[in-house]
């Protein structure tokens, strides 16, 4: 009797809650989502702050001319040609030494204290701020191997920096292939090298090529590394080869935005636009890709 | 026996007959270049510390390691000089603190949501577009913050035209995915099965969003906003654009200031000449951040080692 008072006594407290309860998760919704909506509402207004700004200098003169003193006749050429330049000697740099260690660390190394150690250094190394790469670069690159403040050695600098996304991303594209793949190819009598170049690696290829698509748009925004380095941001003249100096986009329109003339500021804003669609067409060649070329076995 | 052993090896030619074919040697010669290749990574950590530590060394021959931390006075290229980094430290410590006071809440409001109260179909719409946020260069957040979020302020409030509060704000909102993502992996690999037995003893949503599954992600979310602290830290292109070139041991946020990071840029913009003590003091600083953040990743890797619930 006593027992059934105290169910019915619970289960009216219960009811009474009930409602506060449903409100508090209510109140936590819209919480939520005004916090996604102020994300989201930023961003929005980035993209069309930028370019309300950049419409008026946006024009084929703007993508061909070289920065000038007066804004009405400078353009990013220079800028466009110096991170295509750059983005190529990065990937050529990084993406074999990526992939290689990536094989290593997933097809060959033992479960020893030298794995571990690579393992923590490397996750270690994509926690470390990218000036601090700069100071590196400009120490040894521009320093003790006499590159000068060069294309080459921003692309080295930017290859440590981007190394250790491509080595996260191609391992785990490694380590989604079926271990079947690897026991037929053993069984029939294949070399693990000849596993891993005919079996391994093609049916990785898609995951390992986003991963490093998505690496150079990490390297094509980078600005602070190629500061300290000493990239210029007043540079007259294409690149003609790995030993020419160099600026970037980014640079540029640092450049641009830190001049105290409103002209200027716009623009650095019809830079960031063409930044923005650079970025915008390697993140979708990346997804196009994975989705084209991603096969299910 | 033997034989099982060799084809488990991955080497069935290995020691066939005693002879040493060419294939054995290629494939020698291939894990040997692979090793090398790993290594690199391990030399990029030597040439950090290398390049840092060198001229860091130098710095302390000139500057007193005392007035370095104690000093409240940075300015080395004044004829009384003077290098007293806590000016420095204490711009990047308010500029990050901002940063966290946005990202912090909004981000892990948003990963609650995502995680325990959206449709699969709005997070899968959601979840992409805030990432979108973290992929945005640095150096566009600089111009929207000098150029777009100073001037709103400053018809409100009376600051600077470069202030750590403009700064802090807009580099809140770059690093808001990295909480909102990251949080929102950690409460998504929380098993269904714990959500089932709360809503099974009567709890609301709600109730098992903050009481279950967020005390079970939590090293998970510690690491997540460890991460973005890190990277308010380190951040450079949003600092030096909005925040200013002057520093000064200040908590106030509506003055010019510089961080760290800021300094180092300055610097390398004015060619300063090797071996001079100018020279000397980015390294210096670049040394004293790169340990500020090195000690906050080891932190967040020991956390989640330490605190992480595994459930089977």
């Amino acid at each position: 009797m006593a027992s059934s008072t105290q169910v019915a006594h619970g289960g009216a407290t219960f009811r009474t809650n009930l409602a506060t309860r449903r409100l508090k998760g209510a109140l936590f919704v819209a919480l939520g989502l005004a916090a996604v909506g102020i994300g989201l509402l930023t961003l929005l207004t980035l993209i069309i702050d930028v370019v309300v700004d950049a419409v008026p200098w946006l024009s084929w003169d703007f993508i061909t001319s070289y920065p000038s003193r007066f804004a009405e006749e400078s353009g990013i050429r220079a800028g466009l040609l110096g991170t295509v330049w750059l983005m190529a000697l990065t990937i050529l740099i990084a993406l074999p030494l990526g992939v290689l260690s990536a094989v290593y660390l997933e097809e060959y190394a033992g479960d020893n204290r030298f794995t571990r150690f690579v393992q923590v250094n490397i996750a270690n190394l994509a926690g470390v701020p990218s000036i601090v790469y700069g100071l590196l670069g400009l120490q040894i690159f521009v320093r003790m191997m006499r590159l000068e403040r060069s294309l080459l050695a921003g692309a080295l600098t930017m290859a440590l920096l981007i190394l250790p996304i491509i080595i996260v991303a191609s391992r785990e594209a490694i380590r989604a292939v079926p271990s079947s793949f690897r026991d037929a190819s053993l069984a029939l009598g294949a070399t693990k090298w000849q596993t891993v170049r005919n079996h391994v690696l093609p049916y990785a290829f898609p995951g390992i090529l986003t991963g490093n698509i998505l690496a150079a748009s990490r390297a094509i925004g980078e600005t602070a590394p190629l500061l300290v380095i000493g990239a210029l941001a007043y540079v007259a003249t294409s690149p003609s080869g790995p030993l020419s100096r160099f600026t970037v986009l980014p640079i540029q329109i640092y450049n641009w935005t830190s001049l105290p003339q409103q002209d200027f500021h716009g623009l650095a804003a019809a830079g960031i636009v063409v930044l923005l669609a650079v970025l915008l067409t390697m993140n979708s060649i990346a997804i196009y890709l994975r989705q084209r070329l991603s096969r299910r076995y | 026996m033997a034989s099982t052993q060799r084809i488990a090896d991955g080497y069935p030619q290995r020691g066939n007959m005693g002879r040493n074919t060419a294939r054995d040697i290629r494939e020698r010669a291939i894990h040997l270049i692979l090793l090398a290749a790993a290594a690199v990574s391990i030399f990029t950590t030597i040439g950090i510390l290398f390049s840092l530590l060198g001229e860091t060394i130098s710095f302390f021959r000139n500057v007193s390691i005392v007035e370095y931390f104690t000093g409240t006075r940075w300015a080395p290229s004044f004829s009384r000089r003077s290098f007293g980094v806590l000016a420095l430290i204490s711009a990047t410590a308010m500029t990050s603190f901002i940063a966290m006071l946005i990202a912090v809440p909004l981000g892990l409001l948003a990963a609650i949501y995502l995680s325990e109260f959206a449709s699969r179909r709005a997070r899968s719409i959601i979840k992409p577009l805030l990432e979108i946020l973290a992929g945005i260069p640095t150096v566009v957040y600089g111009f929207f913050a000098l150029l777009f979020v100073t001037p709103l302020i400053r018809r409100v409030y009376d600051v600077d035209i470069f202030n750590s509060l403009s700064a802090g704000i807009v580099m809140g909102i770059a690093i808001l995915p990295l909480v909102s993502s990251l949080s929102e992996d950690a409460m998504s690999a929380v098993p269904n099965s714990l959500r089932e037995g709360a809503f099974g003893l009567g709890a609301t949503r709600f109730e098992v969003a903050t009481r279950v599954v967020f005390p079970a992600a939590l090293s998970g979310i510690v690491a997540s906003v460890i991460l973005a602290l890190s990277r308010a830290v380190g951040e450079t292109m949003i600092v030096a654009l909005a925040a200013g070139q002057r520093p000064r041991f200040t908590f106030d946020p509506t003055v010019a200031v510089q961080t760290m990071t800021s300094y180092i840029v300055s610097v390398s913009q004015g060619e300063a000449a090797v071996g001079s003590i100018q020279y000397q003091t980015i390294f210096a600083v670049g040394t004293t951040l790169f340990a500020i953040t090195f000690a906050m990743n080891l932190f967040s890797h020991w956390f989640v080692r330490r605190f992480r619930e595994v459930y089977d």
